[in-house]
């Protein structure tokens, strides 16, 4: 059936559903990544490049919870986002708030620089090899689905990455706090004039999209191991993703996410030789043709 | 037709009011009162600074002094959210309409700040068009619709001081009938409101008095009843 594509073999289903899970479970960080990232650059026009170092302190809250204070995986997984978006916070009003009319160019500059100096600082402290974080006891073993086995973690992984992507969207498309958001992307002056504190929801919203980094960062501890280079690590990707879905999009981040984790699944049982370059060439090619992203929109 | 002496309590005094935009000087010395239930307009030409005097009222223009009481208190030096928040609501000429919500959640987006605002029933009442579009998105209404949602969004607060900059602009003479008919209700409810115009044969359906302003300053003051013995020297000012 594939004859004219020779070099390509077909390979054995096992491996193949196995490649796609990983590549679904990437799908699930990179999604909340970028959704985090696309809700920031919605509200504060800020391209946020501290959101890999924070996806790093929420996994490193885990971690130095258990290990300092006993604290375990379920109360960590509420605590670190708390934690994180509390730092978050006080950067935003510290540091972010005063680039905000300048072009976005600043705003990455002082985020890039921001991770950077967040990461050399856990980098001196725990150096740059992985800590592992063991999988909390009632999510260890896999179940049989009959054509592979699926480890409960990760399944439950997939699961919370869903219900974070759709809580988060329906907060934004379909509650008063999301209009307000919306609105205040389109009009902050205006929004303001009728009578909303648009500073303190944008203060909100930058705590609100480190949570979310940082909670990615607690599921992904005992997946990946904790290291303070985990977020650069993954960051440049989420950036190709967010290009790819279109700047500032809830939806496209989140669809752009699981499809390219899933891509690059794909490429891993195909052609292993390009996974790590699939997704910069999907975006290579989506900024020729359409360089708003599949759900951005022009501005 | 009160008389310009006798005039009912003030709500807004603005007093030597001065406003920029980054350097240059657009506000020099606005002074003049609205008093409670009043319709006052701030008729001028293009550019005179009537717009940013409604945008300092309501604290969008940053760069302001001299002194804006509003019911005694002074605003000059509040944030434009603490400023709604006492009462005061804006309805801009470009209209302001959100194009990520749609007619309904533009209704709802300005919060209440105090009691006794319209309800969003009686909003759709006076402007049924609305209601059959509360679903649409903001922007894919018509311009008069557009309008009818900017000043109906407003409504809603509680807010007793309505600043309206040119609603009747680029709109169909029957559609601006309609908004006549809409001020005039909401005068008879005892709302108070300040409305820039540039029509001032649309101003006359409406107002209880008018400030001319040119130059950023308030040159004149014309009650309604007396326009017929001015009309010529509001030509002049207006240059019509």
């Amino acid at each position: 059936m594939l004859s004219f594509l020779p070099h390509i073999a077909l390979p054995p289903t096992p491996a193949l559903f196995a490649q796609l899970l990983i590549g679904l479970i990437n799908g699930a960080f990179y999604a909340m990544l970028s959704l985090g990232l696309a809700v920031i650059f919605g509200m504060l026009n800020i391209i946020n490049f501290t959101h890999g170092a924070q996806y790093m302190l929420g996994a490193f809250c885990a971690w130095l919870a258990l290990n300092y204070l006993g604290i375990g995986y379920w109360p960590a997984l509420i605590l670190a986002p708390i934690v994180v978006a509390a730092a978050g916070m006080v950067l935003e009003r510290l540091f972010l708030r005063h680039v905000y009319k300048l072009d976005h160019l600043y705003g990455l500059l002082l985020t890039f620089g921001l991770a950077l100096i967040i990461e050399g600082l856990f980098r001196q402290y725990y150096g740059s090899s992985g800590q592992p974080y063991s999988i909390p006891d009632g999510l260890t073993g896999a179940r049989n689905l009959g054509f592979m086995f699926l480890p409960n973690y990760r399944a439950w992984v997939i699961v919370a990455s869903l219900a974070v992507c759709f809580g988060t969207w329906f907060l934004i498309e379909r509650t008063r706090l999301g209009a307000y958001l919306r609105a205040a992307t389109e009009n902050p002056t205006l929004v303001q004039a009728f009578g909303i504190n648009v500073p303190r929801m944008v203060t909100l919203t930058y705590g609100f999209g480190a949570g979310l980094a940082a909670l990615a960062g607690v599921l992904a501890a005992p997946i990946y191991q904790v290291s303070p280079l985990m977020g650069s690590d993954i960051i440049v990707v989420v950036f190709a993703v967010v290009v790819i879905g279109g700047m500032g999009s809830i939806v496209g981040a989140v669809l752009s996410g699981f499809v390219l984790g899933l891509v690059e699944g794909l490429t891993k049982v195909f052609y292993p030789e390009a996974s790590n370059t699939v997704i910069f060439v999907v975006m290579a090619v989506v900024l020729l043709v359409k360089p708003a992203g599949f759900f951005g929109r022009t501005a | 037709m009160p008389d310009a002496a006798v005039r009912q309590k003030e709500l807004l005094r603005v007093q030597d009011l001065q406003g920029w935009y980054g350097e240059s000087h657009v506000l020099h010395g606005m002074s003049f009162s609205v008093g409670e239930g009043e319709v006052v307009t701030l008729l001028g030409r293009n550019g005179v600074g009537k717009t940013t005097t409604l945008k300092a009222i309501q604290g969008i223009l940053a760069q302001r002094r001299g002194s804006v009481a509003f019911e005694g208190r002074e605003l000059i030096g509040l944030a434009s959210n603490r400023i709604a928040r006492l009462g005061v609501a804006y309805c801009p000429e470009e209209r302001g309409i959100f194009a990520s919500l749609n007619v309904e959640e533009n209704l709802l987006l300005p919060p209440q700040v105090r009691p006794g605002g319209m309800s969003v029933e009686e909003i759709y009442t006076l402007f049924p068009n609305l209601a059959e579009r509360r679903r649409s998105q903001g922007t894919k209404l018509s311009g008069g619709e557009q309008q009818m949602l900017a000043i109906g969004r407003i409504l809603r607060t509680g807010a007793r001081l309505l600043l309206l900059d040119e609603p009747t602009e680029g709109l169909a003479p029957v559609i601006v009938q309609q908004i006549g008919g809409v001020i005039r209700m909401l005068k008879r409810k005892g709302f108070t409101i300040l409305l820039v115009e540039q029509n001032f044969r649309f101003a006359a359906t409406v107002a209880d008095r008018h400030y001319v302003v040119e130059h950023g300053q308030v040159i004149d003051e014309i009650a309604n009843d007396r326009l017929d013995q001015n009309i010529g020297k509001l030509h002049e000012y207006l240059g019509v």
